[in-house]
């Protein structure tokens, strides 16, 4: 018997505003003594503001406590399929933080910005070479962004051809993230899906069947997220350039195969790079990331706004490529990212990018060996940077769904892997271990993943209540999304919403 | 036996162990799928630096930058704010730098907890009901906010009103053509009909003049149209919230109260809307909820997920309202630390003085002799200044003075745009840069 301790603050429930005192400030506004300019008609004007007053130290605590309530790479094995959650390094951010790069205004004439420019054209020319791909425009701020400026590159090749009233559509396998299809729509195409064959690449038989006049693109993950090389994709390039079609490369598993194979020699026209998957980038708890996007000869004129270039006067300047598809951002881009970015490159050279590929692939594969037999694996063979088992065995004898099994891991102190992606292995177990993780962090997740398979047969009620140890319980997420409940004031959105949901 | 780089702790004996465990002879077993045409091509990459090599070599990027002291008055888009200290120091907690989308609520409080004080934070500064945990940028915001009009009022063409900046219509552009937009851009509502979406404003204006958006939402809705206000939420300190002069959706740029310009990212897209639209809303919403079960010691708690997903990619897919995935999380808690820091005064206060510093800084200018201050209206941080001389070649005559100048605005088709350049102060422009300016500008009014 422990003896009862005080009781656990609800520390959700007290929002800033819960814990503001009126009066109370974190920082002081310098008094204005020069002569005073009335302000604007007060028809233009607020009359109020609902904000927190907190002291300096009283808002420093709320947010330690609330980064307390976090789990990044830094605390710990993060294998997040799809995500590579790799060791952000720290001398990234010290780069991209030093004044001269952190003040530079998006506005600068190019002279006055050649630190910046010169340190992006060195990643694009970098980027250029590890992809195979010759021209870049770094402007994309994530992986879909740098999917919507492919496809509205295709789009205006097709243009130019006078083929886009024709191709109307894109074929994206169903192992795909659902940011391509989304892509796709966006863009204003219509998607047809492709199965997936018994060896976990596509199926050619579809493609053959599906490639014709209508078809624009077919979008492919290479490698896909089974973690598997796509068998036979470098003649399938064939087949969908003989039929007038362009291939392209979802490069956010680029990490697997970087300095070994690249997009462009396998023929594809069109990839973009999630810089902070296979870049160490920190994934900052949902972005800012950038994905670049890297294309061939043909494409280069359709590019997003802007490219880097050296001109002839040797100053490096941002410019619109003749037929551009247009800007994306307001600005350039993510430059912060793609400074660390760039860092990461320097940091590794051609050997290193080898070793980070080799080494990923190793762990990925150390883990699956681990592990067989222990859950299912759909895909059984020899895997690139991370590994798909199944929970359906578990599921089927002792209901306990993967949802559970993922849970539970985070009582052994891990961050669970990528749970119910991609859709077609049932309950699928998405686990990507990255480079940085030492052996001992693999086997120590082998370890726990096996337990966890040992206890969903002996006290599968353990599971289903799982995490025990975490800062909280499982949450109502189906309460959360009826009755939303968005923001401090509770505005009585639950009624509302139900009258307007379809 | 070392491991091959800093990075990667395996060591060769690792690597050997792991191999035989696996039951392949060497790596390259591993690779045997990767078609051997194409294997191992010549790459050309720099060689490997250390962290003394890197740390030297971009030290001396950086400096081939404009020094971070030279005195500049550039905005249009990007402005210089006053940061709380705290900010940079929170947000480099590696537990949030570290983490990703919070898919496992139970371990990513901090994340969501800090998403649900972002949404409520835009909602306060917007006068909106609901807000999502941001997009890429203003401009990306906005181009998201036009297709969320279209979808909602089955309409296929945005209208933008001229003073937009030019960044934020070519990417409302861009993304207009994917989805079969067209996009007008008009001198005035009178221009709108029942074919548009919404009206797009931006306030202040692109040439930093405030605008009565009230007239404006007006008309929109006279012909069935939304109207989307892109406002500068420093500004909203003291202007009017969109929300309450009729918006129904807002969308602005919240890098610059998250920390330093960064060439212009990583930036922070807001969006806000107005409860009607919520279903409609593109990217993450966090909800508030409680735990499903009570712990031994008391009542449920309170948390935090990540709700209403069925718009979402990854469960919708080609029917999804965006395909945003990754967006610009470590800013929106940036943005939002800065925004509780400054608090309800501090915001007015600091919002007020960019206005005042703003306002004195042209006054000091229109009284010298060869200077103009062409006025617009009432604005709050831009203003126009005409010199003696064409505006490329006045600001040619600052960079020779180290000083950077406003952005060159003299093709512009606005009368008192033409000759001018776009000046910004705000309360963060050190006193002695604009001495500076001054003492540049009445000089080189003097060699005229
Ligand atoms: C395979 C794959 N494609 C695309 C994306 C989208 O990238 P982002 O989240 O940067 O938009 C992701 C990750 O989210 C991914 O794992």
């Amino acid at each position: 018997m422990t003896a009862p301790g005080p009781r656990r603050e609800d520390f959700g429930a007290r929002l800033s505003i819960d814990r503001s005192v009126p009066g109370r400030r974190a920082v002081d506004v310098p008094a204005w003594h020069g002569s005073k300019t009335s302000l604007p008609d007060s028809s233009l004007l607020r009359d109020s503001l609902r904000l927190p007053e907190m002291s300096q130290g009283e808002l420093v605590r709320y947010y330690t406590a609330l980064s307390e309530r976090n789990y990044g790479i830094d605390s710990g094995t993060y294998p997040l399929g799809s995500c590579t959650m790799k060791y952000n390094p720290k001398i990234n951010d010290l780069i991209a933080s030093q004044p001269g790069f952190a003040d530079a205004h998006p506005q600068a004439r190019a002279e006055d910005a050649q630190g910046t420019l010169r340190t992006l054209l060195e990643l694009r020319r970098g980027l250029a070479e590890v992809t195979g791909l010759p021209h870049v425009s770094l402007a994309p701020a994530a992986g879909a962004q740098g999917e919507l400026a492919g496809v509205l590159m295709i789009t205006a090749a097709l243009e130019e051809r006078g083929e886009l009233a024709t191709r109307r559509r894109i074929l994206v396998p169903d192992s795909a993230h659902g940011t391509n299809p989304a892509t796709a729509a966006m863009a204003g195409y219509t998607v047809t899906h492709l199965p997936t064959a018994e060896n976990g690449s596509l199926d050619r038989a579809t493609i053959e069947q599906e490639l014709d006049e209508t078809v624009a693109a077919v979008m492919v993950t290479v490698p896909n997220t089974l973690g598997l090389w796509e068998q036979g994709i470098e003649e399938v390039a064939g087949l969908i350039h003989d039929a007038g079609a362009y291939l392209y490369a979802d490069g956010a598993n680029l990490n697997a195969i970087m300095g070994r194979v690249r997009y462009g020699d396998l023929g594809f026209d069109v990839a973009h790079l999630n810089l902070h998957k296979s870049f160490s980038t920190p994934h900052g708890g949902g972005g800012p990331g950038a994905g670049p996007v890297c294309c061939t000869e043909e494409l280069a004129p359709y590019l997003p706004t802007p490219v880097v270039e050296e001109c002839a006067d040797g100053i490096v300047r941002l410019l619109a490529p003749e037929r551009s598809i247009g800007q994306l951002q307001q600005f350039h881009g993510n430059v912060g990212v793609l400074l660390r970015a760039y860092a990461y490159l320097r940091a590794l050279g051609l050997d290193g990018l080898r070793a980070v590929s080799g080494q990923a692939v190793l762990n990925a594969n150390y883990l699956r060996t681990l592990l067989h037999g222990h859950y299912d694996l759909p895909y059984d063979r020899p895997v690139l940077h991370e590994v798909v088992f199944s929970g359906s065995r578990q599921r089927r004898q002792h209901d306990v769904r993967t949802y559970d099994i993922a849970k539970r891991l985070i009582d052994h102190g891990f961050h669970p892997p990528t749970v119910y992606f991609p859709l077609i292995v049932p309950e699928a177990l998405m686990i990507e271990p990255t480079e940085t993780e030492p052996p001992e962090a693999i086997e120590a997740l082998a370890d726990a993943l096996i337990a966890i398979a040992d206890e969903a047969a002996e006290d599968p009620d353990t599971l289903h209540g799982a995490p025990w140890s975490a800062p909280i319980g499982r949450l109502d997420e189906t309460t959360a999304a009826r009755r939303p409940v968005l923001r401090w004031q509770d505005v009585k959105v639950s009624e509302t919403v139900s009258r307007l949901s379809r | 036996m070392a491991s091959p780089h800093p990075y990667i702790p395996a060591t060769e004996a690792d690597r050997a162990r792991m191999l035989e465990r696996i039951g392949v002879d060497d790596l390259d077993a591993l690779f045997a799928d990767l078609p051997a045409a194409f294997r191992d091509p010549a790459i050309d990459l720099p060689p490997a630096l250390t962290e003394p090599e890197l740390i030297a070599l971009l030290a001396d990027r950086a400096a081939e930058n404009a020094a971070p002291s030279r005195p500049n008055f550039l905005g249009a888009g990007a402005y210089r704010r006053s940061v709380p200290s705290i900010v940079s120091h929170l947000v480099s907690r590696s537990e949030f730098a570290t983490a990703y989308t919070p898919y496992q609520p139970e371990i990513s409080q901090g994340t969501l907890q800090s998403g649900f004080e972002f949404q409520s934070v835009v909602c306060e500064l917007t006068g909106m009901d609901v807000a999502n945990v941001g997009l890429y940028d203003v401009a990306s915001a906005t181009a998201e906010a036009c297709l969320m009009a279209s979808r909602t009022t089955k309409r296929q063409a945005a209208a933008l009103l001229e003073l937009i900046h030019p960044g934020t219509a070519g990417v409302v552009n861009t993304y207009a053509r994917g989805a079969g937009l067209r996009v007008d851009v008009v001198a005035s509502p009178d221009e709108l009909s029942d074919e548009h979406a919404c009206l797009v404003v931006q306030q202040p204006d692109f040439l930093g003049t405030i605008v009565d958006l009230e007239p404006l939402a007006n008309a929109a809705h006279d012909v069935g149209a939304l109207l989307v206000a892109v406002a500068d939420p420093f500004a909203l300190g003291i202007l009017k919230a969109p929300g309450d002069a009729g918006a129904d959706i807002v969308t602005g740029e919240g890098r610059d109260l998250a920390g330093a310009p960064a060439f212009g990212g990583p930036s922070l897209g807001l969006f806000a809307a107005g409860l009607p639209y919520l279903r409609q809303i593109p990217g993450r919403i966090v909800g508030r909820t409680k735990e499903l079960h009570a712990p031994d010691d008391g009542e449920p708690r309170t948390g935090y997920v990540l709700t209403l997903q069925a718009r979402e990619q990854f469960i919708r897919r080609e029917r999804a309202t965006s395909n945003v995935s990754t967006a610009q999380a470590l800013i929106a808690l940036g943005f939002t630390i800065a925004v509780q820091a400054l608090g309800p005064q501090g915001l007015r206060q600091s919002a007020e003085l960019c206005y005042q510093r703003a306002h004195d800084a042209a006054r000091r200018i229109s009284a010298l002799p060869a200077y103009d201050v062409p006025e617009r209206g009432p604005w709050f941080q831009e203003f126009l200044v005409r010199g003696p001389m064409s505006a490329p070649e006045l600001s040619a005559a600052l960079s020779e003075r180290e000083i950077t100048g406003g952005l060159d605005v003299s093709n512009r088709l606005e009368p008192e745009a033409r000759d001018a350049l776009l000046f910004c102060v705000t309360e963060a422009t050190p006193d002695a840069h604009i001495e500076a300016l001054i003492e540049a500008l009445a000089e080189i009014g003097d060699e005229v």
